[in-house]
């Protein structure tokens, strides 16, 4: 999702984080275990005795099987969580063979200085826009998708590729067509007798740059879950309503928008999250985050810019994982709302 | 069909429709034609669409900068052996959570389950330290190695396989199959579609990966594609250079462009798993 961005899926990417624990749970305990349906044999004592053999055989190939993944995730996917916490609390130059503790002294800097109130309002303004513009263009999509038309197989497709291409590549092209001289946006400008501004160099203009392209590559995404959302409302109440007089504008209000709110809430945590974990395109398009610092971006340009401060940059880890460890658990709450509810 | 409600279908359907094609198409496009112009088609503020005398100049100018045969092939071995490999990572994790028996079953699917909703992001500082030390920097298993654990694969089979009648199971449970048998004969020949979803979502991700390569390679050598593409951009000349860097994009984003072309239904299901049950 990429793993990032597809999504990365990049990216991964948190789009199955919807189902819900509970009710695999219970598909699982459905299941019988392979032996389960055998008659029982009359002599119990030997059969308990292949019983436990046989479990032992299942417990090492289940082992066997699962182990490797297991122990990758737990290396590499939750070890880190740990570790940065640790680093966190370090005064730390990354490369560095020696490390002086410094407690909370990386966090007090951070929420101390400048830093903070901008690369905190840069990271809500990305995430809000981002958020809210891919959404609302998605929906305005799926709407027109959802008709009777000819060719919207491949209109649903076309929308959707964004979302599978490399961020770097996408950011290219689009700091190409936004390029003050020679890009297409500056041409059709100078049409219209108007001068193209300094997209890059002015730090406002620059976030507004890498949002535009963030919900052009996103919003695909969106259109195609509204989408399906869309073709899950029963035709039957639309007509009903219809044959009450209904506006196609009362319809869309009063029973297409109340259906599609799961769909909506799904796509609110789904897409908060990739947002909060943008990455590629605004690291190609402002390289040295001038005005587009958001809370991920600033702790890569503090690990790895110029800067090398591996503590501080992991403090910044840390206080975006609170973010999303926040999200994730509105989320929860939501789906175990919706057990009781259903 | 009278003419207003064709004017209505129009106006309502298929101009928005055609809208949201164009704005989508018209980038990639311009992004296509651009890198097969010449310098002096870009370098200008009298823009033309078409190039008036198509070459690959651009192609091989981006190829003379920096090594982007190289690049390519780096992308092509850490996409084909990480989603190889993570592709039967998650066969044999998902077959085991459903089909073996095991007494922690249901702690080791919420450990998995719960690891699908950490960012990769957050991971790349202990990740890239722990790499480092263990010699892994500009290697391709540093590369390749702290992607390889799964959850998102092995969740998406795992649900499937829970789909599967245990019957087929059971009888070859009767004719002496053993798990590996019953694996590699029955579980996965029935669940090729499911497992091409997996393969695809992790070949693109896999493709497009970009913090993690940037960070554990400095060497021109070992740069995947979009990093690669870092490297051309900061080059000398490269920044206003918008035919070779648009020959640079090209070419990471045509061979994804053409899979999704091919197999595109696979690939939007598999990444709004999740969305449409609820």
């Amino acid at each position: 999702m990429g793993r990032s961005d597809i999504g990365a899926a990049t990216q991964r990417t948190p789009t199955t984080t919807r189902s819900n624990p509970a009710r695999l749970a219970t598909a699982d305990a459905v299941l019988p275990p392979g032996e389960a349906a055998l008659p029982r044999p009359p002599r119990p004592g030997l059969e308990a005795r292949r019983w436990n053999k046989r479990s032992r055989r299942d417990a090492l190939v289940f082992v066997a099987f699962a182990a490797p993944n297991v122990l990758l995730i737990l290396l590499f996917t939750y070890r880190p969580l740990i570790t940065n916490i640790y680093y966190s609390t370090l005064d730390w130059t990354l490369g560095a063979a020696s490390a002086t503790s410094v407690g909370l002294g990386n966090y007090v800097e951070f929420f101390d200085s400048p830093d903070a109130s901008a690369v905190l309002g840069v990271t809500a303004i990305f995430t809000v826009t981002t958020v809210g513009g891919a959404m609302a263009l998605g929906l305005l999509v799926a709407l027109t998708l959802n008709q009777r038309l000819k060719g919207r197989t491949f209109a649903r497709a076309v929308v959707f590729a964004p979302y599978v291409l490399s961020g770097v590549g996408v950011g290219l092209v689009w700091l190409f067509i936004f390029d003050p001289t020679y890009g297409v946006l500056s041409w059709m400008l100078r049409g219209i007798g108007q001068l193209s501004p300094q997209w890059v160099n002015d730090p406002k203009l620059a976030l507004v740059m890498v949002i535009l392209v963030y919900i052009w590559k996103n919003l695909g995404y969106c259109a195609v879950v509204y989408l399906a959302g869309l073709q899950s409302v029963p035709p039957q109440l639309l007509e009903a309503a219809s044959l009450d007089g209904a506006s196609s504008a009362r319809r869309f209000v009063s029973i297409v928008v109340p259906l599609l709110s799961p769909t909506t809430f799904f796509l609110l945590i789904t897409t908060l999250l990739s947002s909060l974990q943008a990455f590629d395109i605004i690291r190609i398009m402002t390289p040295s985050g001038n005005g587009t610092s958001t809370l991920i971006f600033d702790s890569y340009l503090q690990a790895f810019g110029s800067y090398n401060r591996a503590g501080y940059s992991a403090a910044i880890s840390v206080v975006l994982f609170l973010a999303l460890l926040i999200m994730t658990a509105v989320q929860l709450r939501f789906v175990e709302r919706k057990v009781h509810y259903s | 069909m009278s003419w207003q409600n064709l004017g209505r279908t129009v106006a309502g359907g298929y101009l928005p429709l055609a809208m949201a094609t164009l704005v989508v198409f018209l980038p990639l496009l311009w992004m296509l034609l651009s890198s097969l112009k010449a310098p002096g088609e870009i370098v200008t503020t009298d823009l033309a669409l078409w190039p008036r005398n198509p070459s690959l100049q651009n192609y091989a100018d981006a190829a003379s900068t920096v090594p982007f045969a190289r690049f390519f092939l780096n992308s092509v071995i850490v996409t084909v052996v990480g989603s190889s490999i993570k592709c039967i990572l998650a066969i044999f994790t998902a077959y085991a959570l459903v089909f073996v028996r095991f007494p922690f079953k249901r702690v080791i699917f919420l450990l998995i389950l719960v690891a699908l909703m950490v960012p990769p992001q957050v991971s790349v500082l202990p990740n890239y330290v722990l790499i480092a030390g263990m010699g892994g920097l500009n290697t391709y298993w540093g590369i390749i190695l702290p992607g390889l654990g799964t959850a998102f694969g092995t969740f998406l089979l795992r649900q499937h396989f829970l789909t599967l009648p245990q019957a087929i199971l059971e009888s070859a449970e009767i004719d002496g199959a053993g798990h590996w048998r019953k694996l590699w004969k029955i579980v996965v020949p029935v669940s090729i579609p499911s497992i091409a979803t997996v393969a695809l979502v992790t070949i693109v991700s896999e493709w497009n990966e970009y913090i993690w390569p940037l960070i554990v390679t400095d060497h021109p050598d070992m740069m995947t594609l979009p990093v690669g593409l870092t490297q051309l951009v900061n080059s000398d000349g490269g920044t206003q250079n918008w035919g070779m860097l648009m020959a640079g994009a090209v070419i990471v984003l045509l061979p994804i462009l053409i899979i999704f072309a091919a197999l595109q239904r696979y690939i939007v299901s598999g990444l709004t798993q999740g969305s449409v049950t609820g």
